[in-house]
């Protein structure tokens, strides 16, 4: 039953044809972490690049940010799905299991925010994951560190913009998972160091976690969340009415 | 509004400590000791000393977390010292330890830059009474106490989120709020159990901790419904608030005066 909705999500996610670009033909390893902080002046400054699908616009205010979180999930499902439909080599059944767990979760974000977004729900976007080479672990788990981890500050950065009550124990009662997931796969990759919570991101003073806006960049994250997104996205989005 | 409202909470508990002893056991939090709320005057140290409008309600909240990491900070300074800690785990316990301290530092900061005077540290008993006379001894004790009190914190800090809301303070306090969870699913998975909350089960935790962990209405809309997920992953992929009173209630039997 599970599987094959399973196998119906990998059909609809991936049935389109990736459209690999330019920019995104990096080697396996270092298409994963290296990706994240590197790629988006390719992107941005390469106006001469056809456009094959329109941007989609967030929006503004409480939807706009549900939208932008929707975005997000709907990356990290689609990442998740891709994940699980063919495991790296060698991976231990510990592994297997948090990777079958947070695919899990973030397909039940996803659905979520479709569900309580209805009308104003932005489209279902289309990924291309061509850069990550799904059978390298370190690659896998390198993506899925920089995802969780810009998840984390995504919400926790959205989170004084969100003017209803409501929306922001939504949005609280999303992140700490996001966090369990961080912290997880930190663990996998470094275990039982300081890396699940490392110094790299929560601050050795003050312990607190990195929040950031939509659009902000800083001398840690030189590409903000909006363009790490769309180095994944074919249907790219923009945040235009965020900070 | 929220002002009134967090005042009120508070001032039941200060007047009405009987009741709100009485609605604990209710509640399941009976640890086993009888009278152990008796000694607990947290929420004379939660007090209000301020009503300027405005900024009592994020002082009180921001006392009310700060009394949660002198908690935590006292626990895993002490869990240290006791030498309990296998080597194989020193790295990640100091760094959480690390973090606690730091948190308590922030939130006095915080607090002061507010208007507000952070409340005193209190006296811990982290046997509670002698719940848990081996805390120090036996790690997977301090473990089990560990995992309470993490997976607490973040749910104590997401109830707490909307009476920050729209001001900068909320941002601090969502960035302790997602350290505790990562704090919460390293702690979680060094002893054998998922990082992330499955339903309400405990693995010796008190079961007041995951009161409402089962949970699988989010926004009203029952999360089963619209998705393929098993309710199982519905419930573990969304994290649940803890009302102040919920939160005095369990950590309550960790402090004596």
């Amino acid at each position: 039953m599970k599987s094959e909705n399973l196998q119906d999500r990998l059909q609809k996610i991936f049935a389109a044809p990736l459209k690999r670009k330019s920019f995104l033909k990096y080697t396996a390893v270092s298409g994963s972490v290296m990706m994240l902080g590197l790629e988006a002046c390719h992107k941005d400054n390469n106006p001469g690049e056809p456009t094959t699908n329109p941007i989609t616009d967030v929006g503004s205010g409480d939807a706009g940010i549900l939208n932008f979180a929707y975005a997000l999930e709907q990356l990290e499902a689609a990442f998740y799905i891709k994940v699980n439909s063919s495991f790296y080599t060698n991976i231990s059944s510990d592994e297997q299991q948090i990777l079958t767990d947070i695919m899990n979760h973030e397909v039940a974000h996803r659905d979520f925010f479709k569900a309580a977004l209805g009308s104003s729900a932005i489209k279902t976007l289309t990924f291309d994951f061509s850069s990550i080479d799904f059978t390298s672990r370190a690659a896998v788990l390198g993506t899925a560190k920089a995802l969780e981890d810009t998840g984390v500050s995504a919400y926790n950065g959205a989170g004084k913009y969100i003017q209803s009550a409501d929306y922001l124990t939504l949005a609280g009662k999303i992140v700490s998972v996001e966090a369990r997931h961080a912290a997880a796969i930190r663990d996998l990759l470094m275990p039982k160091t300081s890396s699940f919570a490392g110094d790299d991101v929560v601050d050795a003073t003050s312990g607190l976690d990195y929040s950031r806006t939509p659009n902000g960049t800083d001398s840690t994250h030189p590409m903000s969340i909006v363009a790490t997104a769309n180095t994944f996205l074919t249907t790219k989005i923009s945040a235009t009415k965020l900070p | 509004m929220k002002a009134i409202k967090i005042i009120e909470t508070l001032n039941s508990e200060v007047n009405d400590k009987a009741f709100s002893r009485r609605e604990a056991f209710n509640k399941g939090i009976n640890l086993g000791l009888k009278g152990i709320f008796a000694a607990v005057p947290l929420a004379m140290l939660l007090k209000p000393t301020k009503t300027y409008a405005g900024t009592t309600s994020a002082v009180d909240v921001l006392n009310f977390a700060l009394t949660l990491e002198y908690l935590e900070s006292s626990f895993y300074t002490m869990g240290i010292s006791s030498g309990i800690v296998p080597g194989s785990d020193m790295a990640v316990i100091a760094q959480i330890s690390k973090h606690e301290t730091s948190h308590v530092a922030t939130l006095k900061a915080a607090i002061s830059a507010a208007g507000g005077t952070p409340v005193m540290e209190p006296a811990f008993d982290f046997t509670a009474g002698g719940t848990f006379p081996d805390v120090f001894t036996n790690y997977a004790t301090f473990l089990t106490l560990a995992n309470a009190f993490e997976d607490t914190g973040v749910r104590a800090y997401k109830g707490q989120a909307p009476n920050l809301l729209g001001t900068d303070l909320l941002t601090a306090a969502l960035d302790i709020h997602s350290v505790e969870a990562r704090h919460a699913s390293e702690i979680r998975r060094l002893r054998g159990q998922k990082g992330w909350i499955s339903g309400n089960m405990t693995a010796g935790v008190p079961a007041a901790v995951y009161a409402g962990e089962d949970n699988v209405t989010q926004g009203g809309v029952d999360v089963t419904t619209v998705t393929t997920v098993s309710p199982a992953y519905v419930m573990e992929c969304f994290d649940e608030p803890l009302t102040m009173d919920q939160v005095l209630a369990i950590a309550g039997p960790f402090i004596k005066s």
